[in-house]
């Protein structure tokens, strides 16, 4: 098993289990760079224009599809720009945001969107810590359950919420021949609570991978030590496991709920959006395909970038995430 | 744990373990079992299929619908996976081992990608693609793949890159060999099975994609499996095409069960080194 630390988990586990042979290669390879910084060599003129000439076609494919169509869309957004009528294109100003923001429709999708995320994140982060113990402690069998568990990881989202939607269809699926012929997919609290179900069993797995990682973190000893103390197996895991995995719980949460925040493929097969159902994603896809209205999709994908730029920010100021993935670890 | 290796513990960890599979298998054999249906027993309600047959993946393979968005989906999916792992390798590597400003820069903005609302670029892109001639074209897919594969490969590369044993770069080039030859020489080749699994995660993640496929795409010109599924109608308006839906995503469902059964493994070592790093 090859289990990388997190920045801030790792400093945890390094104090707790010194020595331990993969942490102490770290100070190692800082104290290494550092001697590296001597006035500029050739050798050292020679890596970085590498360096730079490396990482170049990632970095501009990276920018030139995000960065740029995103700066064009805040562009579209402040026209009247419907492809139907192309030759009433003009700059309006902010009067697509006043229309988006005062439309029923939005306010509805974006508090569908809201509820998916919240209570399918919640869900995971239990359900997925549960699946990452049983990974990683099982007795029996833990290439089964790894192999299994990662099925609905990999599986196309749509493959899947064609599964779901046949198994509530009432007389074809076994799931809704329980429930005396009602068509639970036609009614909208049941139908997102179909929707949320389909995202939990698809996306529980990743959660619990990334759960997982954070508990190999966890030293042995220290659960051994509290055991022999006579900690209950419940006090072990609040007063032991947990304080160390709490930045891999944040990483877990933050990427969770900004990618539950996009939910779209499950929405468009199980419900279509019917039934006020649709998500935000949902809503600009169907203005911008259905209705060609290039002004009004820039200025929903405006906003939605808003949005999750704003929960990026909370989480990492909120919770202190030590910026997942800055870097390894050179902060300090 | 060890303290309670007992036989009642093993129970419960096994009781547990068959909760798990069986919860993630159902929907996977429910879709499975429908496409082994006949029509006249699609409708029964049965979890298992009462009476076999194979005619919805004739069906499937006879219609060029079906079949031209396999070649699309594995076609577009491939040369995106090999773009993506080939630019991430080379970023990974010098983000693991070179020293240059702007390093981090980078790595942040892999990670804001990684981030990044994937619906928010649906209606620039589209816009975009059409005066570019890339619209609805194979090109026009392969590139936002490419762009949010990279934050994935380049992570779970430079976590893979970390562990490599680089001394030996250090000694190949004692013996005379520039950066670029160790690079080539030494490291690459042990760097292959990272590159491998990287690649597998490439792979699904552009093999599952729909918001682009459905978005950047109007024809079966470069329409993939996943759009082709939510499009499919019968031959005729009475015909029920659940039956073909089920097979054809059964047959798209077929590489992913393959991957997880032979490379479980690395699967879990690439999502959980590179995917909390990230």
């Amino acid at each position: 098993m090859s289990i990388n630390a997190t920045p801030a988990g790792a400093d945890v586990a390094a104090d707790a289990e010194q020595g331990s042979g993969r942490h102490a290669a770290v100070p190692a390879q800082r104290s290494n760079r550092r001697t590296k910084k001597t006035p500029l060599s050739e050798n050292k003129r020679a890596e970085r224009k590498l360096g730079w000439l490396l990482c170049a076609p990632a970095a501009l494919v990276m920018v030139l599809v995000t960065a740029y169509p995103i700066i064009y869309s805040v562009w579209l957004s402040l026209q009247r720009f419907d492809l139907r009528f192309p030759d009433q294109r003009e700059f309006i100003g902010l009067e697509n945001y006043v229309t988006v923001l005062s439309n029923q429709f939005w306010w509805t999708a974006f508090g569908v969107t809201m509820l998916i995320t919240v209570v399918t994140v919640a869900i995971e982060l239990v359900l997925g810590m549960g699946l990452a113990l049983i990974m990683h402690r099982t007795l029996v069998g833990r290439g089964i359950v790894r192999t299994a568990a990662l099925i609905p990881y990999g599986i196309v989202t749509v493959v899947a919420a064609f599964s779901w939607k046949y198994a509530w269809t009432p007389g074809t699926g076994y799931l809704a021949n329980l429930l005396d012929g009602s068509a639970p997919l036609t009614e909208r609290a049941s139908s997102l609570a179909i929707i949320m179900l389909a995202e939990i069993w698809k996306t529980t797995p990743f959660m619990a991978l990334l759960l997982m990682a954070g508990l190999a973190l966890v030293p042995e000893d220290l659960l051994k030590a509290a055991s022999t103390d006579g900690a209950t197996s419940w006090q072990r895991f609040t007063k032991v496991m947990l304080p160390v995995m709490k930045p891999a719980i944040l990483v877990a949460l933050l990427f969770r709920t900004l990618d539950a925040f996009r939910v779209f493929d499950n929405i468009f097969v199980l419900t279509a959006g019917s039934n006020e159902t649709s998500s935000v994603s949902m809503l600009a896809y169907n203005n911008l395909i259905r209705g060609l209205n290039l002004g009004i999709g820039s200025t929903m994908s405006v906003l939605i970038f808003i949005t999750v730029a704003i929960i990026a920010f909370v989480f990492v100021k909120l919770f202190g995430t030590a910026a997942p993935g800055s870097d390894d670890g050179e902060r300090r | 744990m060890s303290v309670e290796t007992t036989t009642r513990a093993k129970l419960r960890w096994g009781l547990l373990d068959v909760i798990v599979v069986v919860f993630a298998l159902i929907p996977v054999l429910w879709i499975a079992s429908l496409s082994f249906k006949t029509p006249a027993t699609l409708a029964d309600g049965k979890f298992w299929p009462r009476e076999w047959t194979l005619d919805n993946y004739r069906t499937i393979f006879d219609t060029s619908q079906f079949v031209r968005a396999l070649v699309n989906s594995i076609g577009i999916a491939l040369i995106a996976t090999l773009i993506a792992v080939v630019l991430g390798a080379m970023a990974a590597y010098a983000i693991s081992r070179l020293d240059f400003p702007g390093k981090k820069l980078l790595v942040g903005v892999s990670l804001l990608i990684a981030m990044f609302p994937q619906v928010s670029l649906v209606s620039p892109l589209f816009e975009i693609e059409r005066q570019l001639g890339l619209f609805d074209t194979w090109p026009g897919l392969i590139l936002p793949y490419i762009t949010f594969a990279l934050p994935l490969a380049i992570y779970t590369l430079s976590a893979f890159f970390k562990q490599i044993p680089w001394d030996l770069e250090k000694a190949a080039k004692m013996d005379g060999a520039t950066q670029g030859q160790a690079f080539r020489r030494v490291i690459a080749p042990l760097a292959a099975p990272g590159l491998f699994t990287t690649a597998i995660l490439v792979f699904i993640f552009c093999w599952n994609d729909f918001l682009f496929a459905i978005t950047l795409t109007s024809t079966e010109r470069a329409r993939t499996v996943p759009v082709a599924l939510s499009f499919f109608t019968g031959e005729s308006q009475f015909e029920d095409p659940t039956g073909a839906i089920c097979a054809a995503a059964v047959v798209i469902t077929i590489p992913i069960i393959l991957f997880v059964l032979f490379f479980q493994r690395r699967i879990v070592s690439g999502l959980t080194s590179g995917a909390v790093k990230g």
